[in-house]
């Protein structure tokens, strides 16, 4: 055994997140895998580890965990900062860490989600192809107070790995205000063309409760005729499959946002579906804060732009010393 | 008909009703689908197929022509591999509180209902709702009912429903709006097994029943779950 990590406080949940489940969506399990997914492809990254390694995925709480060896950690996300020992850490940054030392990562504001990686990646049975937790499939349970985590794969030099930044991290601009491009879904053209005006004019929050599965989302003002999502006709949907990004419009208008944990099918219309360069940005928008506003692009641009973002993962190169 | 799902997937849409003969399409289609090097996964439905690609390595237009070549491919006489399932059932008691008065509402003897539902061949449409869950049709229309009014907030593992249609049977505990009418000792979904899947989507199936005395099951009780958001119910 390589016992590295005791976990000894928590609060919100915490579980551990490899790149996602592949394989069983037609059978009817979700992809899981990361809220945001590149906070979670940064955390390895910065690691050298492999970019599917499982990393825990904190959301809305805190965490202590005390090293029970020397290892280096990286923490991403939004909305937190890190102390260990007697520094603070910003995010997006690997840092050493020696046996008996504490590394506490806590909630300041503006984000749901950190992601704290080991260099390894975490170790944990892989069922079904994955380290994802799935907690309604009954895959994986969440992480507790005293669990003990190691390292799958720990490599030999872990200075070699500490004191980096993300220099990329400028490329995915986080904002409690952000616009968040969608592309029109395969059941756009069963709205009225004044619903779909009132989906892209009005400015949503995210409301309670949410969580891995999907966010419901509401207009601040009141309902009225001009700001609500209506149909051309009473028509339903034969269920057919949706993944995350999905945004499904039920009977109250009230759009909801699938998100890592998503069903692979419903039967709500959906009327556009988030880009993968915005997910983690609104996957980052916190309940009855954040703002979110919504803007039409295309297959094209948005493929583009994926492209872009993929490459700060791409070169070691890309690393800049701290200091 | 394609459309795109975002940036890094597309809706195959074959038709827009339930029916046997387009499902079986659907699947003859999905099973094409799989030789496409840049698909990554594809979640067959009633009459439609998800298609999730890797936009790093192909871009929709590419993935559009390979898919479109494959529906060429497809013709009436195209020949689709299944398997045919029999399942053993327990009828009624307390495993299956809903079939007598699912049997009253129809204005039926519960073993007419129990005959209809067990002589014919169902397909599985699709899966979803949860890990493993079949959505199997389509029933006898005598057995046509509208869903419970309030869905149950826990519906043992193994239990064997029907609903508007169809019938389904539940692989974990879970929310549930459909009549329960019966149940199954098979296990449909175990996470651990090397096949964690009893079903497969496409599949035929057919219950056989099993004599009352013969079975006496005691459901392992488990976790209830939170409720489930609108989106995922059972279409």
């Amino acid at each position: 055994m390589r016992d590295m990590l005791e976990l000894t406080e928590l609060t919100g949940i915490a579980t551990l997140q490899d790149s996602g489940r592949r394989g069983f969506e037609k059978f009817g399990v979700p992809a899981s895998g990361p809220m945001d997914w590149f906070a979670y492809q940064a955390a390895n990254s910065l690691l050298d580890n492999l970019p599917n390694s499982a990393v825990i995925e904190l959301g809305l709480g805190e965490l202590t965990l005390r090293a029970l060896r020397n290892t280096s950690l990286s923490v991403t996300g939004s909305g937190y900062e890190v102390e260990s020992y007697l520094w603070t850490f910003p995010l997006w940054t690997s840092f050493y860490v020696r046996a008996g030392w504490t590394v506490r990562v806590k909630k300041t504001g503006g984000g749901n989600w950190a992601y704290i990686s080991i260099a390894g990646g975490f170790n944990s049975p892989v069922v079904m192809n994955s380290r994802s937790t799935y907690l309604r499939g009954g895959i994986g349970p969440a992480l507790k107070i005293g669990d003990v985590l190691a390292p799958a794969n720990p490599p030999a030099d872990l200075l070699k790995l500490a004191a980096r930044n993300f220099s990329g991290a400028g490329f995915m601009p986080y904002s409690q205000t952000p616009f968040i491009d969608v592309i029109r879904a395969p059941q756009a053209d069963w709205f009225t063309p004044e619903g779909i005006c009132a989906f892209y004019e009005n400015e949503y929050i995210v409301s309670l409760p949410f969580d891995r599965m999907g966010y419901r989302l509401q207009t601040l003002a009141p309902s009225s005729p001009t700001n609500t999502i209506t149909k051309k006709n009473a028509r339903e949907l034969i269920s057919e499959g949706m993944m995350m990004g999905s945004i499904q419009i039920p009977a109250d208008g009230r759009p909801i946002v699938m998100m890592a944990d998503s069903p692979t099918a419903g039967g709500y219309p959906k009327i556009a579906h988030v880009t993968r360069a915005s997910l983690p940005l609104l996957a980052q928008c916190e309940a009855g804060a954040g703002k979110i506003r919504f803007r039409e692009t295309t297959v094209e641009e948005a493929q583009e732009n994926r492209k872009k973002i993929s490459m700060v993962f791409k070169t070691p190169q890309d690393w800049k010393r701290m200091k | 008909m394609l459309k795109p799902l975002g940036d890094s997937a597309l809706l195959i849409q074959l038709g827009d009703e339930i029916n046997p003969a387009l499902n079986a399409r659907v699947h003859a289609l999905d099973a094409l689908l799989q030789t496409i090097p840049a698909v990554i996964e594809t979640i067959p439905a009633y009459c439609t197929i998800l298609v999730r690609y890797d936009p790093l390595v192909t871009t929709y237009n590419q993935i559009k022509n390979f898919i479109e070549e494959k529906t060429s491919l497809l013709d009436d006489a195209t020949h689709r591999p299944f398997r045919r399932l029999e399942i053993p059932i327990l009828y009624g008691g307390a495993s299956g509180p809903d079939l007598e008065p699912a049997a009253a509402t129809l204005s039926l003897p519960p073993s007419e209902l129990i005959r209809l539902h067990s002589e014919r061949e169902y397909i599985v449409y699709m899966m979803g709702f949860t890990p493993g869950f079949p959505y199997m049709g389509i029933l006898n229309e005598k057995l046509t009912l509208p869903r419970l009014p309030t869905p149950r907030t826990r519906v043992p593992a193994g239990s064997v429903a029907i609903a508007g249609s169809q019938t389904g049977i539940y692989p974990v505990d879970s929310p549930g709006g459909w009549h329960i009418i019966g149940h199954t000792p098979l296990k449909l979904f175990d996470p651990t097994s090397e096949n964690p899947f009893l079903f497969a989507p496409g599949d035929i199936v057919k219950f056989s029943p099993l004599p009352p005395e013969k079975d006496n099951l005691a459901h392992a009780a488990s976790s209830t779950l939170p409720p489930l958001l609108p989106g995922e119910g059972q279409g």
